[in-house]
């Protein structure tokens, strides 16, 4: 292979972008408690330190559930967005689709405001894992809606008229034939999803009741350097999930165009 | 639904589809963006919120010059996260699009995206140690023996901020510029070369052109959520490097002073929707300019003009950030200076064709 000097920019650029991640297993097992180089030995002390923290477990307990449930629901809701935007024309449908993709550009710190203001202020409503589960669906359904654009898009409509015409009724039409079809983009959609709002902090920050998310407990102890080296090991242990769950879900999501049909174009944005 | 028998049934079902994402998202985005507008016009009494209306919030923004500074450092960090995001990845983008393996670039889309899906808190303090005193880069350099000490402008100010949020939206910039250039239809290439013109100038007058869709993209995804990040600043921002995301959160979370904090972040909205806007004005007019010259000058000529034209309105743009830093109000007239400077080139574009 020729490398040209755009290949090598384009490796560096890649570089850039693990840097800082390449460096947390490598201070996840470094025995000082200083993050700074040089390292000083080995030790796997800090993931048992993980293993024994019960406010940290609760903490990944509650990320846990939200995600679960903010996954679930913005997937449902995308479902529909992304099939109605695959059906033919219907009044203000860009208007409408374009509303329900907003969140997407709007900054999260907006969204965490205005929600917090209409529940408590004007609610009276008492913030809990419901309240950071409803924001987080809210930014979660133009994700899933960008990953099932695709699936719905790139479906014959032909082969549920074919199952229409055979007697189905519309509801089991669709759930015999066009969601097998896109089920690699639902399960797709759902780890996306699920992933987004298990990292989510700011809108947790604003609106997590008395049992905070994961990354919200994260943001606590960042304050305390004692505490930094069981980060690290925290921190490798999400991303090494998270590269899991990202390259299952890129394994359906090509699966889901292999299915369809159609040349693989690349990234779900 | 009285006009709903106008529709036919394909109508009816996808809007029937639609309807419980809408309506998810009217109750919980509009309702709750219409309510901090109603709150921003109100007013804290200790604990109370006190609902009569009143201009208070929008008027200490207006005087007090901590509000036009936090903002223009904001709009100031954001542009400048863009930018360099944008130069950063377009080669990314035209590399994978143009010279990677078609069957292999769907594996550096993903290895792209990776980085962005992993804890964002724990990046963004990854970058204090890569940049730190004791950090990654200058125990690197000092054992290298490149620096005598650690420096020291790489961390708690507003350089860490920039470079901490280039990382962070990186992705954000690379996709929508791939996808851009992935639709461009490469037989166009061929027939500029073709056509007599070098490699250099059918890039720059048959990609770029044609590029800009996905760039103007990535400017807008970009720079609208840098604007409200409060993490990247307070962690990585010290003293001198806090934006206006910080403020709201203050507003919210500490001084329990709802109603200034929802002006704040509106406020804040509206001069990253203004700038934006300018912008793309700004663009067009570029791009108004070019067409009418295009043709007529050689191709040079207008590609100077054009340059020195794109100065011109960096250096406005950054005359207009400076001024905010005073008041709002000195920021405000600027922007009105941008717009007829904008109005006097068009109407010389149309004196010419006349």
């Amino acid at each position: 292979m020729r490398i040209s000097v755009l290949g090598i920019y384009a490796i560096l650029y890649l570089i850039f972008l693990y840097a800082p991640i390449v460096l947390l297993p490598i201070f996840a097992f470094n025995d000082a408690t200083i993050i700074a180089f040089p390292l000083t030995g080995f030790t796997t002390g800090w993931f048992a330190e993980l293993a024994t923290n019960t406010a940290l477990h609760g903490a990944v307990r509650n990320s846990l559930f939200i995600a679960l449930m903010s996954a679930v629901i913005a997937t449902g809701l995308g479902t529909m967005a992304a099939r109605a935007g695959a059906t033919g024309e219907f009044p203000f449908k860009r208007g409408i689709i374009g509303f329900i993709m907003l969140p997407l550009v709007l900054p999260e710190i907006i969204i965490a405001v205005a929600l917090l203001v209409i529940l408590v202020q004007i609610l009276g409503m008492n913030l809990s894992n419901w309240t950071v589960i409803g924001a987080h669906v809210l930014i979660c359904t133009p994700f899933s809606i960008a990953i099932l654009n695709g699936a719905f898009q790139n479906l014959d409509p032909s082969m549920e008229e074919a199952a229409l015409d055979l007697g189905e009724t519309r509801l089991s039409a669709f759930r015999l034939v066009t969601l097998p079809l896109v089920m690699p983009g639902i399960i797709s959609s759902l780890l996306i999803s699920f992933t987004i709002s298990l990292d989510e902090f700011i809108i947790a920050f604003f609106l997590t009741g008395s049992n905070p998310t994961m990354p919200v407990y994260i943001w606590g102890l960042l304050r305390f350097p004692a505490s930094l080296p069981v980060i690290m090991a925290l921190g490798t242990i999400l991303v090494t999930l998270s590269i899991i769950l990202l390259t299952i879900a890129e394994y359906f999501r090509r699966r889901g165009n292999a299915r369809a049909g159609i040349k693989d174009t690349g990234g779900f944005l | 639904m009285a006009w709903g028998s106008n529709l036919d049934s394909d109508a009816r079902r996808g809007l029937m589809l639609v309807s419980p994402p809408l309506v998810y998202a009217v109750l919980l985005l509009a309702l709750p963006l219409a309510a901090i507008v109603l709150f921003s016009f109100w007013s804290q009494d200790f604990v109370t919120v006190n609902t009569t209306f009143t201009l208070n919030n929008y008027q200490r923004i207006w005087n007090e010059p901590i509000y036009g500074l936090l903002l223009q450092r904001s709009l100031f960090v954001s542009g400048a996260v863009t930018l360099v995001t944008v130069v950063l990845a377009f080669p990314v983008a035209y590399y994978i699009s143009f010279h990677v393996d078609p069957k292999r670039k769907s594996l550096w889309l993903f290895l792209i995206t990776i980085p962005f899906w992993t804890s964002y808190l724990i990046r963004v303090f990854l970058w204090k140690v890569i940049l730190g005193y004791n950090g990654v880069i200058n125990s690197g350099l000092l054992s290298a023996g490149v620096i005598d000490e650690p420096l020291t402008f790489i961390l708690y100010n507003i350089n860490a901020v920039i470079i901490t949020l280039a990382h962070a939206f990186a992705p954000f910039a690379v996709l929508p510029i791939f996808v851009a250039l992935e639709k461009i239809d490469r037989s166009l290439l061929e027939a500029s070369q073709d056509l007599g013109e070098g490699k250099v100038m059918t890039f720059f007058r048959v990609t770029l052109p044609q590029a800009m869709p996905g760039v103007a993209a990535a400017l807008v995804i970009v720079s609208i959520p840098t604007v409200g990040d409060y993490v990247t600043p307070e962690l990585m921002g010290g003293a001198g490097g806090k934006l206006i995301a910080n403020m709201i959160q203050t507003q919210f979370l500490q001084l329990n002073n709802a109603p200034l904090g929802a002006a704040i972040a509106l406020v804040a909205m509206a001069a990253v929707v203004t700038a934006i806007l300018v912008i793309y004005a700004q663009g067009k007019l570029l791009i108004a300019v070019y067409s009418e010259l295009n043709g007529t000058r050689p191709v040079f000529d207008i590609f100077i003009l054009c340059v020195t034209m794109l100065f011109l309105q960096v250096l406005v743009a950054a005359a207009l950030l400076r001024t905010l830093g005073g008041t709002l109000g000195s920021g405000v007239a600027f922007f009105v200076g941008l717009v007829l400077y904008s109005i006097a080139i068009l109407l010389l574009l149309k004196n010419r064709r006349r």
